[in-house]
């Protein structure tokens, strides 16, 4: 493990150098252990594929006791302890939210090519895409949205060269090795093939997301029929 | 109440920012200049966080509907109140009924104005701040309109007692003045404070070498997530994947193209460029008030140097605390 500085108030708690599902549970253990109960003048722990960067005040941090000449120290040192003797309130286990998606149609105009540089059938595309099991790496680019790991290897497509000006909100794509779902309507070059009726940024609520990084995602083929009882207002 | 008459350029709602929701990709934004906006708020009494409005280039003009007390700072807008220059970096009586007009900025690029109270527009997960690209926060999660009608919270008993003096005194403005710019050790102008970033060596030694020696340039493409700045390209020693991890405001990330970009609050929360530098946190907010074309050069510090400047700049604004509470009771 090591400990970067970001910049005077913030620090990168590194827990691997390669984006896999060991090194994305290293981070979750000890994402919980750190946010469980924050550090003294650390206002956010904020996971990533291989890293937890934390936001901290200085001057919070010495009020907290840290020596001005050695705020980075005293917190990586804290970080250090906190890691060893983890909160028992930071054992929780990982969630698994299933994530109904309508793939094909309309909402799929991309799982031919997806498809094709598979060599299976879209109905065999669609099977595998959802019986696999996907984890919350981090989530980042937009409100909610998650960057998923655990794509079978032969469903990788490469993005289209020119991104779509609008993909609607709710899109299931993928995008060269990875796999995710659109909270909104933005431009986006992922090869979409599906789309879900639940609204993964949720700002009336807390948490304002559907999906939280270290969760476990299945999704499950659903009909144009489901799709629209399952249709949440989007606001 | 306050009516917007004009909106000017780009006004919106600012706190200190949507803090802890990071996690769930939700950027923090907040006053571009945090140290201003908890200036100005102190002067008129409020909490550090309470809601403030952010001006760029052209500001508004706003109908005060009720007696208020204000505050503003920032870039030299040509302010006025009723015809009047408007003082700036103290507290201002503004009557029921007046007109306060803010025209466009002669020097730097953002001001920020505080009202007694504070702007009493919804929490949203526990940020009054704008977020426009997501369309929450802030006066109905947009930047200010002509025809807006604005509350205000009740102000605060200091900020009555001040506006009672004021008014007593026939006076328009407080004689004394808070200016964040006294406060901490300011660098020269043109001049930015910046330590190394996390992928430093990643760069080659003429990168490194131009980017603490050049003078850098703003451009046009610059908003509230970030500014890139036009100089010499900064190339890394090979081509190199970063995986992607946070960032934080200040960060000056190195896309592809080699000309960089520094990060500014409204950044997204999730970053995959080498990060080459990050400017100290107390000057962030004097970068802010570059405009495009404007000219700045980064001077290279240490990280026990940078936080040395925040926790100096804090002990002063403690000091000012204190005098103002017993000056104004």
């Amino acid at each position: 493990m090591q400990i970067t500085p970001l910049g005077d108030s913030a620090l990168i708690v590194e827990l691997g150098d390669a984006i896999n599902e060991s090194t994305h549970l290293r981070v979750q253990t000890a994402w919980r252990a750190l946010a469980a109960e924050p550090l003294p003048g650390v206002s956010e722990a904020v996971p990533a594929y291989t890293t937890i960067t934390l936001f901290y005040d200085p001057s919070l941090v010495v009020q907290s006791g840290a020596p001005a000449d050695g705020i980075v120290e005293w917190l990586g040192t804290k970080v250090r302890e906190r890691l060893k003797n983890p909160p028992k309130t930071a054992k929780a286990k990982p969630r698994t939210v299933e994530v109904p998606v309508c793939y094909g149609g309309d909402f799929a105009p991309d799982l031919g090519r997806v498809a094709a540089q598979a060599k299976l059938s879209p109905e065999e595309v669609v099977k595998r895409h959802a019986k696999a099991e996907y984890r919350v790496h981090l989530i980042g680019f937009a409100p909610g949205f998650p960057y998923l790991g655990g794509l079978p290897k032969e469903l990788q497509t490469p993005r289209h060269a020119k991104p779509r000006m609008a993909v609607p909100a709710g899109s299931v794509g993928i995008g060269g090795e990875q796999t995710g779902i659109y909270p909104q309507s933005t431009p986006g070059g992922w090869n979409l093939i599906g789309r879900t009726p639940l609204r993964l940024f949720r700002p009336e609520e807390n948490p304002p997301v559907l999906l939280q990084a270290g969760d476990v995602v299945k999704f499950r083929a659903i009909t144009p029929e489901e799709f629209a009882k399952l249709s949440e207002v989007r606001p | 109440m306050i009516r917007v008459l004009k909106p000017g350029l780009l006004t919106t709602v600012q706190d200190l920012g949507r803090t802890g929701c990071q996690q769930y990709g939700i950027v923090v934004g907040g006053a571009l200049d945090a140290f201003a906006a908890r200036v100005v708020n102190l002067i008129v009494g409020n909490d550090d966080n309470a809601a403030v409005l952010e001006l760029a280039q052209t500001g508004p003009e706003l109908q005060f509907a009720r007696d208020a007390l204000i505050a503003w700072n920032g870039g030299d807008f040509d302010a006025t109140i009723g015809g009047q220059a408007l003082p700036r970096d103290r507290a201002v009586r503004v009557a029921a009924g007046e007109t306060v007009n803010f025209g466009v900025a002669r020097s730097g690029l953002r001001a920020w104005v505080a009202i007694a109270g504070g702007i009493d527009v919804p929490l949203v997960m526990g940020s009054r701040t704008t977020y426009r690209r997501a369309g929450i926060g802030g006066h109905q999660g947009r930047p200010l309109i002509a025809g807006d009608e604005l509350k205000t919270f009740a102000p605060g008993e200091r900020a009555l007692a001040m506006m009672a003096s004021l008014k007593t005194a026939e006076k328009r403005a407080t004689t004394w003045t808070v200016r964040p710019e006294t406060m901490g050790k300011q660098a020269p102008a043109g001049v930015v404070r910046a330590m190394r970033g996390p992928e430093w060596e990643w760069f080659s030694e003429d990168a490194q070498r131009d980017f603490f020696s050049a003078e850098w340039q703003t451009t046009k493409e610059a908003d509230r997530m970030g500014v890139r700045l036009q100089g010499p390209g900064l190339v890394l020693v090979k081509p190199r994947e970063m995986i992607s991890a946070a960032v934080s405001t200040g960060v000056v990330q190195v896309p592809p193209s080699g000309h960089p970009i520094v990060l500014l609050p409204s950044r997204q929360s999730v970053g995959g460029y080498p990060r080459i530098a990050a400017v100290a946190g107390v000057d962030i907010g004097r970068f802010t008030q570059l405009r495009p074309g404007g000219k700045m050069r980064f001077d290279k510090i240490s990280l026990p140097v940078a936080q040395e400047l925040w926790l100096a700049r804090e002990r002063d604004l403690g000091r000012v605390q204190l005098g103002l509470a017993r000056m104004t009771g």
